[in-house]
Parts: C-alpha cells; structure tokens; sequence
C-alpha cells in the first residue's frame, strides 16, 4: 500500500517555482533516496510533504487522507516527521529538553524518552548538555532522535550527511538502521550517491523542481543517475 | 541616611516596574512583539479590579483574584483573534496593531470611567499606609514590600514554568524557533495564545499594585509602558531575572534622583536607560533583536 502519495504538487518559493508538478508515490517500509544538485527543490518538496511550505497546487496523501491542507503540526499527529536541513534544534535546550518537547504531542507508539536513548545510545551521556555545545555528528542524531520521538510512520531527514565527517556519517546511519529494523518509512536526501544507492530501495533524482528518473535502485547504474542528476538525459545528449 | 532611604526605596519601587515589565519581557522572548498596549491593558485589568471591588465591596486583593480569570481570557482572545492576524503582517503590524489596541483601550476607559483619577489605597486600609518604622528617617512601607514579593513570587514562577514543565519547555522551543516547533507537533499559535494570556494576567496584577500604590485613571497606561520598556531594556531583552535587576536599576535610579530634586525622578530614570541603550551592551541587545 502506498504510505505516501504525493501529485502534481507544486510550491513556491517567493516568486520562484521551486517545485513543479511533482507526482511519485512512496510504499510503506522502504527507504527512498532523493538525490539532486542545490536548488532543485528537494527541500522546499520535502518541506511542503510535512507541511511546512504551502502547497501552491497538487495533493499529498498520507496513508489514504489528504493532507495538503494539514497544519504541520498536525501532520505530525498523522505520522510524518521531517529532520529539516540544517538540524534546527531547538539550541537553548538541552538534548533530553529537545526530545521531551518533540514527545509531547506525539502520535501514540513505541517511542518514548527510553526507547529513544536505548536505541541511540551515544545521546544517553549528552542528555543534560545544550544543543548548542554538541557537534555536528551529534546534533544530526540528536535531530533524528527528536523526529523519532513522535512515533513517525515517514521520517523524512534533509541532507543526512551534509557538514558531518565521514565517522559521524556512519554514525547517523547505524541510527537510521534502527529505524529501517522497525519499519518505519524513510526518504532521505543524501548528497553521496554511493552510499544513497546502497541504503535505498527505491532512487528519486530532482531537477529544476521536477523528478527526471524514479527506479529501484536495483534497476539502475549509478551512471543513470549521474546523467540525470546533471540533467544529460539520453535523448538530449544525442541532440546536442 | 537619606542615600540609603532613596536605595531602599528604589528597591521596593523597581517591583512594581518588574512587574509591569515582566509580561513585556514574555511577550517580547516568546512572540518577538512589543506590546505596545501592555500599559493600557494593565490599567484596564486595574479599573475592572476596581470595579469588583467597590461593587461587590471587596478587598482589592480577592477582587483581583476574581479579575483574573477574566483577564486571562482577554490576553487568550486577544492573541486568538487581533494579534495572530497582525503577526502574519510581518515585524512592524503588531507594533501598529497594539499601538492602535492602547489607544481603543484608553478612550473606552474615558467613556466608561470618566477622567476621575481613582486609588484603590483607601480599600486597603492600613496595608497601604502602614510601613515598618527602622530608623526615625527609614521607614518600609507594607505595601512596598508586598510588591517587591510579588514580583519576585511572579518572576520566579514564571522561570520555574519556563525551565521545568512541558508547557514551558514548548514555549522556549517556540520562541527559539516557531517553524520548527510546528515540525514537532507544537502549534506555535497556540503557545502564543497561551503566552499572551499569562502576559495580561501578569499586567492586571501589575495595574492592581499601581492602583494601590498611587493613582490611576484611563490615561495612565503609556507612562507605565515606558517604564516597563525601560526595565526591559535595562534589564536585558528576554531575561525574566534581568527584567528584574533592570526594574529595580530604573527605581533606584528614580528615587535617587528624586533625592536630589522631585522633578529629576523621572529624567534620573530616562537617563540610566539611555546610558545603558548608548552602552556596548544596549548595542548588542539592539542587533539581537534585529535576528
């Protein structure tokens, strides 16, 4: 069953049309990688699908419901969590403040202040430390564990390893393996193709607010991607 | 003697301008508006605290328990229905929207109330005029020393909330980062709501500890908006326990200067805030408010 459907969805951003009739759908239980340069619009997407940006035009669904005109918060109580770019944690607070807010008003589940630490136990000792004082590594897990706390059926993280160094990269990932083990469905924006093409079930390459290649990862060579991420798609090339 | 009669008392004036500065300072750290009706609304929760008592013949202090449920519903829909709408109009509506809410406030008050100057001082009987007597020129006023209580009781409470419960924890989160907040399942509106309503209940306080103290009438609002601004500033943007400090600074201030010549109170006040705006700091609490 689809978990996420999303259709000609498009968004602005100010006068700019970042995203320009999207359509793809996610099924429940896989991971789904996003790939493109910046600018093409992954991020205003992404934030559209949790319903942080306004939806100019098109749907989104969300486990059989329409929610394109869901308040962000709400959408949390449906199950979407988004890691935003840029981490934004809450930097005042400290780490065990930043997970007890994101609890609250989270959809009932498994995912509670313990569960959390237990499965990211790197935060277990940063508990009482402000957000701010953390490094990169740490407030990228401490980003996810936040979004886990509203028991999300789609977690989405932006740019999982942008800025981080290549251990804390691996460190991120052994906390979104977590999250794969318990079946929750994951789309992440992941700069590394390699590695995109090795965690994801299923590849969306962005362009100038569009998808110009979704495959399984299985059926396609990282040079597809490649093509598409530059926009070299075959009948062009030839064109040219 | 008389130094530390004019320290003493600054200290107990400074919390009465804490308390009127504490909703100011709320409302600026959670929403990043300045109310600039805050005064109208302290007279406002003043007047309908006077009304209850006079009517139903009542101690000023239960009729403010009694006016404070009430209050607290107008900051709520104040929120709900004047200042959401303002806020989506960028930085510079709720300014205008709040100026021009003091303004509706004050002229209602004249219609209703005429342009008598009342007191609730007399209700209070001996709590207002009593004081204890430590030297034959050093005197401490009851009333001083419930006020400066009382805001220390209001601030530290509200710091309490702030630091150790789930609602002040959303509330912090929000003020740092509203977008964010809304990712997480925290409805910033409603924090916002919530905020107000605490902030206007704080200020009918306020209203009620100047009524007792000295006078007021439908005008008096913009005056105590200045000092609570001046408190704020003084005190630090966003810091309850510097909104504090900046208080009593601003009433020692007042009442040294008064020391010296009645009419240099106010000016003595004006000119500490405008010392410390002029100062390093005051340059960093500008450009912080910029972000």
């Amino acid at each position: 069953m689809n978990l996420l459907q999303v259709d000609d969805l498009v968004a602005y951003h100010g006068l700019l049309q970042a995203v320009r009739g999207v359509s793809f759908a996610v099924d429940e239980g896989t991971i789904v990688a996003m790939v493109g340069a910046n600018g093409a619009g992954k991020s205003t997407m992404l934030r559209t699908i949790a319903g942080a940006h306004r939806a100019a035009a098109g749907t989104v669904r969300f486990a059989g419901a329409d929610v394109t005109h869901v308040p962000a918060h709400r959408r949390v109580r449906h199950g979407i969590a988004l890691v935003p770019e840029g981490r934004k944690l809450f930097a005042d607070l400290t780490v065990e403040e930043n997970l007890l807010v994101a609890g609250r008003r989270a959809r009932p589940g498994p995912w509670k202040l313990d569960t959390v630490l237990e499965s990211f136990p790197m935060l277990r000792p940063l508990r009482k430390r402000r957000a701010a004082s953390l490094s990169g590594g740490q407030q990228q897990a401490t980003a996810i564990a936040r979004a886990v706390m509203a028991n999300p059926r789609l977690l989405i993280v932006d740019e999982v390893s942008l800025g981080l160094s290549p251990l804390a990269v691996d460190t991120v990932y052994e906390c979104l393996a977590v999250l794969r083990t318990a079946g929750t469905t994951l789309i992440l924006v992941e700069q590394d193709l390699q590695r995109a093409l090795s965690v994801a079930d299923h590849v969306l390459c962005v362009l100038e607010g569009r998808i110009v290649l979704g495959s399984a990862t299985a059926a396609v060579t990282r040079e597809q991607v490649t093509d598409a991420y530059f926009g070299l798609r075959p009948n062009l090339s030839e064109q040219s | 003697m008389t130094w530390i009669n004019a320290v003493v008392q600054g200290l107990l004036l400074g919390g009465l301008y804490a308390l009127f500065a504490c909703g100011l300072s709320l409302l600026f750290g959670v929403m990043r508006i300045i109310n600039l009706a805050h005064g109208d609304l302290a007279v406002l929760g003043a007047f309908l605290v006077w009304t209850i008592s006079t009517q139903a013949n009542l101690s000023p202090f239960w009729a403010l328990l009694l006016a404070l449920p009430v209050m607290l519903a107008v900051g709520y829909l104040l929120q709900r229905t004047v200042l959401s709408r303002s806020l989506r109009g960028g930085p510079l509506t709720p300014l205008l929207t709040t100026f021009g809410l003091g303004i509706v406030i004050q002229n209602a008050l004249l219609q209703v109330y005429s342009p008598d100057v009342r007191s609730l001082g007399g209700a209070t009987g001996a709590l207002s005029t009593g004081s204890w007597r430590l030297t034959d020129q050093l005197s401490i006023s009851y009333i001083g020393v419930l006020t400066l209580a009382t805001a220390v009781l209001v601030l530290g409470g509200l710091q309490l909330m702030l630091r150790r419960t789930s609602f002040g924890r959303e509330m912090r989160a929000t003020a740092q980062d509203p977008d964010t907040a809304a990712l997480v399942g925290v409805p910033a509106s409603a924090v916002y709501a919530r905020a107000t309503a605490i902030a206007v209940g704080i200020a009918t306080i306020a209203g009620t500890f100047l009524a007792i103290h000295s006078t007021f009438d439908a005008a008096s609002g913009p005056l105590q908006l200045l000092f609570a601004f001046e408190a704020v500033v003084i005190g630090g943007l966003g810091s309850l326990w510097g909104t504090l400090t900046g208080g009593i600074v601003l009433g020692v201030a007042q009442t040294i200067g008064a020391t010296f010549d009645p009419q240099y109170s106010i000016l003595a006040g004006h000119l500490v805030f405008l010392a410390i705006l002029a100062s390093p700091r005051g340059r960093s609490i500008l450009t912080r408010s910029d972000r």
